[in-house]
């Protein structure tokens, strides 16, 4: 596997290859005869929930789509999906039931690059996985606070875009490692610009939400102004969008730390402020996030991914 | 060959010095050359929409989407949607139980937003579409008796349709003396094309979308954005706004919203290449509203004219015309949104109660009296 910082790498890849283009932004070519209840205009899928963003982006709930039509639009065009996911210090521990559950429940039968970051290459468990999903280990250094390794994540992710993966993958997903999937999350989770509705939080009005609201900091949304609340345990889009996205978000961090100031939720407050000024193109509902500390209401159907239990001080140490 | 001094170590003799001296400048041109493309700092991700407008317009010859598509892409690798930075706005949080209306069904299986009143924010989606700067066709065909509609037709389309965007109106007539001098607010112009008229109606509706996928890929390509192909027996009576915009749309016809899909006025006969079967079909779409970007509606107007000549040349016409073909396309290749029946009624249709809005209205006529000669 090519290793981080590989100079000589950087220019021949760059020489030879030209980045893959990501063209779900027009519809599909002709779809096959298929067989499924007709959807009536008088009866919406769910009317406890809201499906849709004032912008029009759909949100994503059980029981609002149908998952054949959409994988036999997505098979069309040949694309590959990358995650980005770090396990550094004690979260290896983490390492094998993420791989677990993801190679069974995450875009099953689609074609998936996992890009596992970790400061202890050796303690990947080796594992078989299904055909069309890869494994690729890339040992990082890491910090002394947890934060720092939090926060660095969006400046790797950044840099590894636009060195390599633009190159390898056309949609780029950022998770954590300390989650297990129990359901299947797919082809729904593809689009533009996707951010993840907090388990936390979603019920709050916008005052309530833990947004930064220092106005020195970077990430400060000021009070009135904010859509939901992200969280940044799961979040991505097309690599150009994923790279703006962490770039800014990074460079927000940095300056913050020029000026002597973190925010309030590190990387995930920088992330509800670029979310908020460019709206995602589409939003999965807690579902697809949901923190195993919460007790799960009638609303959220199914629990598609998971948050691991674990004692936050210690693990962090 | 002479062995000459000074000749490199490895070719002993196979190359003049001359050759060895001129195929390292080259590699070494190709080194710098990647190292400067390198670290340009992912300019390329940078690349403004702008490049994308200039190959677009450049390639007037073009004869092939595909080609457009290939340049587009290599160069700009951003989806123009989302190169924009929104300002501070004020306005109501969505709340994510509290959806805006639960009557209607806000979404397709696939996705697809069905756009209805209360249920998207124009500012922000004005905002989004002001800042990519398009402009808008809206085509409109007024062949014989049918120039009579335009007075109307385009007095409201000012006053309703995409207020304060670039429209371009480009009118499809065999009567250009009779398309009326309307007032047109800035940044909107009227263009007459003119065109040749058939004998029977049908057949007038019908060569619509030969006409339409032929002017999309000479000239529309090159002057809008996105095209709305609509009726010219209509008027506006309400916002027909950005909201609208998606890369392929369709509107649900009034008259089937409610209706199961063995009802639905498809063409059933398996001969016609409209065919389509009674276990299928998404909903009934009205062939008088539909649009999307120039790309999608040349793919959609072009082959429905080739089934429409294909059906010709077995001798069979399918049972509503091109909207027939319309809703077999629409079937196998899903629109990204639909528009809700307040984008297409008519007021002998009554009032229900999902309608909040009557956007797009059918003017009466006498059918037999406007349709012949």
């Amino acid at each position: 596997m090519p290793l981080a910082g590989d100079g000589n790498l950087k220019v021949i890849s760059a020489f030879f290859l030209i980045p893959r283009q990501a063209d779900l932004d027009e519809t599909f070519s002709v779809l096959p005869r298929m067989s499924y209840a007709q959807p009536f205009l008088d009866k919406p899928q769910r009317t406890d929930v809201l499906l849709m963003s004032p912008w029009l982006a759909p949100i994503m709930w059980e029981g609002t789509f149908n998952r054949d039509i959409l994988n036999t639009q997505y098979r069309q065009k040949n694309l590959v999906v990358g995650v980005a996911t770090f396990a550094v210090k004690k979260y290896v521990r983490f390492i094998e039931g993420f791989l677990r559950s993801v190679n069974i429940f995450f875009l099953s039968g689609h074609r998936v690059n996992f890009y596992l970051f970790t400061d202890h290459p050796e303690k990947v468990p080796s594992m078989k996985l299904a055909p069309e999903k890869r494994l690729f280990i890339i040992p990082v250094e890491s910090y002394s606070r947890w934060q720092d390794i939090s926060m660095n994540r969006m400046d790797i992710i950044s840099s590894y875009i636009r060195n390599r993966w633009r190159y390898e993958v056309d949609y780029l997903y950022s998770m954590d490692i300390d989650v297990q999937l129990f359901e299947h999350i797919g082809v729904e989770i593809i689009d533009t610009l996707v951010g993840t509705i907090s388990s936390w939080q979603y019920t709050k009005p916008r005052e309530n939400n833990s947004y930064e609201r220092r106005p020195e900091s970077r990430a400060a949304i000021p009070r009135g102004e904010g859509d939901f609340y992200y969280a940044a345990s799961f979040y991505g889009g097309s690599v150009s969008e994923v790279y703006k996205l962490t770039t800014a978000c990074f460079k927000g961090v940095t300056e913050d730390r020029a000026n002597g100031i973190e925010a309030k939720w590190h990387e995930e407050s920088h992330l509800n402020k670029y979310l908020l000024y460019h709206k995602p193109t589409r939003l999965l509902s807690p579902e697809y996030y949901w923190d195993d500390e919460l007790i799960r209401p009638p609303i959220i159907k199914v629990k598609r991914l998971s948050s691991v239990r674990k004692n936050l001080k210690e693990v962090r140490s | 060959m002479q062995k000459a001094q000074g000749k490199t170590e490895g070719v002993k003799g196979y190359f003049r010095k001359r050759h060895v001296h001129v195929i390292c400048c080259i590699t070494m041109l190709c080194f710098i050359f990647g190292y400067v493309w390198n670290t340009s700092n992912g300019t390329w991700l940078d690349t403004p929409i702008q490049i994308c407008n200039t190959m677009r317009n450049n390639t007037q010859d073009l004869d092939d989407f595909t080609k457009i598509k290939l340049l587009s892409n290599h160069i700009c690798l951003l989806e123009d949607s989302l190169q924009i930075e929104l300002p501070r706005m004020i306005y109501t949080k969505p709340q994510t139980l509290k959806p805006p209306r639960t009557d209607v069904l806000m979404m397709t299986p696939w996705f697809a937003p069905i756009v209805w009143e209360g249920t998207y924010n124009s500012e922000i989606l004005n905002e989004q579409f002001r800042q990519r700067n398009v402009t808008i066709g809206l085509t409109v065909f007024a062949i014989k008796k049918y120039v009579v509609f335009l007075q109307k037709f385009l007095e409201t389309a000012e006053t309703y349709f995409m207020v304060g965007y670039r429209v371009n109106y480009y009118i499809f007539t065999d009567r250009p003396e009779a398309v009326p001098k309307v007032a047109l607010k800035e940044g909107r112009n009227i263009v007459v094309l003119q065109v040749q008229n058939y004998a029977r109606w049908q057949e007038i509706s019908m060569r619509r979308m030969e006409m339409i996928s032929y002017f999309s890929q000479q000239q529309f390509i090159n002057e809008v954005s996105y095209l709305v192909c609509v009726d010219a027996d209509m008027r506006f009576n309400d916002q027909v706004g950005v909201e609208i915009l998606s890369n392929l749309f369709g509107t649900l016809h009034p008259g089937f919203y409610a209706s199961e899909r063995q009802s639905f006025t498809y063409e059933r006969r398996p001969a016609s290449q409209a065919y389509v079967p009674h276990d299928e079909g998404d909903f009934y779409y009205m062939g008088s509203f539909f649009g999307g970007t120039v790309k999608e509606v040349y793919k959609l107007t072009k082959k429905c004219h080739e089934a429409i000549m294909m059906d010709k040349a077995k001798g069979i016409e399918a049972i509503w015309h091109e909207e027939s073909h319309l809703n077999k396309y629409f079937l196998y290749h899903k629109p990204t949104k639909i528009l809700s029946p307040e984008y297409m009624w008519d007021n002998n249709m009554g009032s229900p109660a999902i309608l909040k809005k009557r956007r797009f209205l059918a003017v009466p006529k006498n059918h037999a009296a406007i349709r012949n000669k």
